[in-house]
């Protein structure tokens, strides 16, 4: 009601005028009827009613909303200001809408990642399984959630009482086409109640049951997405009973989830889900011959379930640790040696929140994500400090008028009021500007995450949080940059400031302070930022030189597939042998090499070892399987013995050899040529023995960060499991688009039906820096951006002391000083902001270093050196910004100078 | 945006008076602003001097709250005026303003002349 009315306040305004003419128009009448004559008559008529303007007025403010009415006037005389001064406000709007749109777009990830709830049926009831500290697990390892074993999930599943549904869920890349190049679906293993937990209903067809999930159930039945649906189908709601093949498995199309279900990962959509019950017919690329629904030490699976009506997680926690035991003592996997049995019966299980799903990306991103949301936070403030440099340059500019204004009683918070809109008008478009900017901004930071091998699928709808985000940043900017000049202009009495009209030689020193207060943070926190930004473009250039110790340019790998040729076992290593040669034959190829473990990428093979005749305790070695000529492949030295050769086979003795981090873990740096390293197996199995034959150098194994571990290498001829697969690295000094159509060729004339996935190596190891490339190309960014607002604002602030000291340079240039002296004059004022600047910024620095710590690589968070740079480039930049007006001042005629009142 | 909580009490006596006076006025029939200030001032045989300019704010006042509906008309000589009639709302409220003001006036009585009560 009061709403309705303000808007028809001038309706009613003119209702009641006319309503008021009417009166006197009508005793006007009376009045002439009573004898009086006309002109008379309208006199009396009017004494009788009144001022007509006030009672109007009083009846429009009747209807007005006070605040609303008077918010309207100072918006629109702040409009009128800002056209006047059309350069201010684009450079306001601009730096405000580039300041919140980074901020927006980076809250925007960590929104979509951390924060929002996955878009299932009541997302809070959703709880997570897992074992609370699993520490020293041993087995095989594959997909990125690997919580649980199939036997400890069948455990859980039929013992548990808390939740109402529970389900079990891994994941895996599968292989759509049959032979020759390889096409990728992002796949989820799900257990029976995987849909029935999360609530989904299917848009076209039926979901996963639980009758679909039963042992041997063979390849049989697959839902699929929504964006699979369209992409594969092209929507065609006749897709059911039609064919998928995964890996080579034809599987039944059943149904498809809604467009808005992305799996349960977030950070990730999946293409097609199938019932763990198809996992000993598909198995995975990973794994290679290993069941892993059978294995108890095959860790591969999730637990996520939905909690029972009045069931806490805390409640249902305590009640899967206490049956942790029983639990534990039904799987535990027969392979495993005392120590692992005693870590595996200490493990407890406990259950998490899991209504934001899972994912793996928010693991490696969240951390850098907030972090850079307070470094782009920092150089909104830096850019809000510039405007409230310029800002209460222009308020000082009106100070005579506000003074004057308040003189003849305008009211303190009506002139605050009309000051704040200014500021307010510039934040709504800048945030405004800004919400725009950052769709694209985060659209473009996942596109940045994203590589060929891991797509990446993050919702970025923007929710109601990312608008209180954009909203309340639009609402700290408008505070910091539009009160502080306000408040200034308004506490000074007017009476200083007219009498201060006639101008004195120097203005007192506080009459600025607050400027001088505001170049100094800015300069305090651009040397933070830069300090950062330097930080972590220099770990990324120790990565990217570290000695990996082997090869990066001009690998290329081929991921080969030979699982549709349904080769016998002793026809497999032949087998490879022969592709090998063949591979080696294409013009251009230097050489090429099999190699089970890709290095550098996280892939990981590990067993406990021991030297025969040693009396050192067993320890953890890394193992990888390598056919002759591997090590020239990827350019790694042999220190002494030998490489693999031709000569050793399955017949003769079974050799190995191993890098500097094995002699001196195992061999205390003597000679291992010619021992014996034993692996340790389960009970029962003999244990494999390797004589080594050869030292390599040192290489990194699975990641570029790490420090050098012990590794054997073994002989892929050597092997007793022949597998299906193999990762042939490729050395040529060709471009990679002619050698791949060239291997492509090559294998496809020996059999059409291989299947090949090719990576570049340097392509691979630079993707998995990934998170590092993120901070130094943000942070150097943010770096640089900070830096340069500061200038700006320090470039301000001195020119505005050289307009402001005009009169006293002019006096002393009259008096004898000469150009250098004003100049230096004029530095040692800036160089006064730059130093206590500097000594903020510099504790600042090394405060926020310790928060960058975990994301260095061999850069100590307060490494002097970078430290040294980053003062001494933002002194530089500083001195020389303010060189500029420092000249200027000097070069001022003295005379013009003082004649300038 | 007008005050509806109650003001102190000696304005809400008077602005409360004003407005039962207009709702009493129309209870006769439908009227415009000229006609009802007169009226108020010969029923009350010219003791009470209605201003009549201040009329129309507690009119507008009126007809916000529901209690009188305006509509355009001719007066008695033929003139566009702004007429006034009481709702049924505004009814209802005349005879609880009534009540309270007898019972207030009662009151008042009472205290001022304890002996002839």
């Amino acid at each position: 009601m009061p709403w309705l009315r303000f808007f028809r306040r001038r309706h009613w305004d003119d209702i009641r005028s006319r309503e008021l003419e009417s009166y006197v128009e009508i005793e006007t009448a009376d009045n002439i009827a009573r004898g009086m004559s006309p002109q008379e008559a309208c006199y009396a008529a009017r004494r009788k009613l009144g001022n007509p303007f006030l009672i109007r007025e009083e009846i429009y403010r009747m209807n007005s909303i006070g605040f609303l009415e008077t918010l309207w006037h100072d918006l629109r005389f702040a409009a009128r200001l800002l056209r006047l001064n059309p350069g201010f406000a684009v450079v306001a709007v601009l730096s405000l809408s580039l300041g919140i749109g980074a901020n927006t777009a980076i809250f925007h990830l960590i929104d979509a990642v951390r924060l929002r709830t996955l878009p299932v049926r009541n997302p809070q009831e959703l709880a997570e399984v897992h074992i609370a500290e699993r520490h020293g697990a041993s087995g095989i390892f594959t997909g990125r959630h690997s919580e649980m074993t199939n036997a400890l999930w069948e455990q859980i599943r039929d013992h548990q009482q808390a939740f109402s549904a529970i389900s079990a869920w891994g994941d895996q890349t599968f292989n759509l086409a049959v032979g020759g190049p390889a096409r990728n679906a992002q796949g989820l293993w799900v257990s029976g109640d995987f849909f029935h937990v999360l609530g989904v209903q299917p848009i076209v067809g039926r979901l996963l049951t639980p009758a679909d999930d039963r042992r041997g159930c063979g390849a049989t039945a697959a839902v699929i997405s929504y964006s699979f649906w369209q992409r594969e189908f092209a929507g065609d709601r006749a897709v059911i009973g039609k064919k998928i093949t995964l890996d080579g498995h034809p599987f039944e199309v059943i149904g498809v989830t809604p467009l808005d279900f992305f799996g349960i990962e977030v950070g990730r959509s999946f293409d097609v889900a199938v019932p763990i019950c198809a996992e000993p017919v598909v198995r995975s690329v990973d794994t290679r011959d290993v069941i892993r629904l059978d294995r108890r030490d095959a860790w591969w699976l999730a637990i996520v379930g939905r909690l029972k009506l009045g069931w806490s997680i805390a409640r249902a926690s305590a009640h899967v640790r206490a049956l942790s035991t029983s639990l534990l003592e039904a799987t535990v996997p027969p392979d495993y040696q005392t120590e692992d049995v005693k870590n595996y019966m200490a493990y407890r299980l406990g259950a998490f929140p899991a209504g934001t799903g899972f994912s793996s990306l928010r693991e490696a991103y969240e951390e850098p994500l907030w972090m850079l949301l307070a470094i782009a936070g920092l150089v909104l403030l830096i850019a809000c400090a510039n405007l409230a440099n310029l800002m209460l340059a222009r308020a000082s500019a009106r100070e005579r008028e506000i003074a004057v204004r308040l003189a003849i009683g305008a009211s303190r918070s009506r002139l605050i009021r009309q000051l704040l809109a200014e500021g307010a008008l510039l934040a709504i478009a800048g945030a405004a500007l800004g919400a725009l900017l950052a769709q694209s901004l985060s659209r473009l930071l996942v596109a940045f995450l994203t590589t060929n091998n891991d797509p990446l699928f993050v919702d970025l709808h923007p929710d109601v949080r990312v608008f209180a985000f954009t909203g309340g940043l639009a609402l700290l900017t408008c505070l910091i940059f539009g009160l502080m000049p306000v408040l200034r202009a308004t506490r000074t009495s007017p009476g200083t400031v007219l009498k201060s009209s006639g101008r004195g030689l120097t203005s007192a020193p506080e009459r600025f302070g607050l400027r001088r207060a505001l170049v100094v943070s800015q300069v305090a926190l651009s040397l933070l930022l830069l300090f950062n930004a330097l930080l972590f473009t220099g770990s990324l250039r120790n990565l990217l030189r570290v000695d990996a110790g082997f090869r990066q340019d001009g690998i290329l790998i081929a991921q080969l597939d030979f699982s549709r040729l349904n080769l016998p076992k002793d026809r497999r290593e032949p087998f490879k042998q022969e592709v090998l040669d063949r591979v080696r034959v294409i013009p251009g190829v230097h050489s090429a090499a099999e190699g089970r473990i890709v290095p550098g990428i996280g892939d990981s093979w590990n067993e406990d070892t021991w030297m025969e005749g040693s009396p050192a305790p067993k320890a953890t070695c890394f193992f990888s399987r390598v056919s002759p000529g591997y090590f020239t492949t990827l350019g790694t030295s042999m220190l002494a013995g030998r490489d693999f050769n031709d000569h050793d086979t399955p017949t003769s003795p079974i050799v190995a050899v191993v890098n500097e981090a094995y002699v001196s873990k195992f061999t205390n740096g003597n000679s291992p040529l010619g021992r014996v390293l034993r692996v340790s197996v389960g009970p029962g199995e003999r244990a494999p023995s390797y004589e080594i034959v050869g030292v390599v150098k040192n290489t990194k194994y699975s990641d570029i960060r790490e420090e050098f571990r012990p590794i054997a290498f073994v002989a892929e001829r050597q092997t007793d499991k022949p597998d299906q697969f193999s990762n042939v690295f490729i050395r040529s000094s060709v471009a990679f688009r002619p050698l791949v159509s060239a291997v492509k060729g090559t294998l496809a004339g020996i059999s059409p039906d291989i299947g090949i996935d090719f990576r570049v190596f340097k392509t691979e190891l630079w993707n998995s820096l990934l998170r590092d490339r993120l901070m130094a190309t943000l942070a150097g960014f943010f770096g640089a951006l900070a830096v340069l607002l500061a200038t700006i604002g320090l470039y301000g602030v001195m020119s505005y002391i050289v307009v402001r000291r005009t009169n006293e340079i002019g006096i002393r240039m009259a008096l004898g000083a000469d150009r250098p002296m004003v100049v230096r004059m004029m530095l040692r004022e800036a160089g006064i902001f730059l130093c206590a600047g500097v000594a903020i910024g510099t504790v600042l620095a090394l405060a926020a270093g310790k928060a960058a710590a975990s994301l260095l690589f061999n850069l100590r968070p307060y490494d002097p050196p970078t430290l040294a740079v980053a003062i001494g480039a933002l002194a530089l930049v500083g001195l020389a910004a303010s060189l500029v007006p420092a000249l200027r001042a000097a070069r001022m005629d003295p005379v013009t100078a003082l004649r300038d009142e | 945006m007008p005050k509806r909580d109650a003001p102190p009490l000696q304005s809400d006596l008077i602005q409360g008076t004003l407005d039962m006076l207009v709702l009493q006025t129309l209870v006769l029939g439908p009227a415009h602003g000229h006609t009802i200030a007169y009226a108020i001032e010969h029923r009350s045989d010219d003791v009470l001097q209605v201003e009549h300019g201040s009329l129309y704010p507690a009119l507008h006042r009126l007809e916000d709250r529901g209690w009188i509906a305006s509509f355009w008309g001719t007066s008695e000589n033929n003139r566009k005026a702004r007429y006034y009639r009481l709702t049924p709302a505004g009814r209802k409220q005349l005879a609880q303003q009534t009540g309270r003001w007898d019972q207030l006036v009662r009151a008042i009585n009472r205290v001022l002349r304890p002996a002839t009560e």
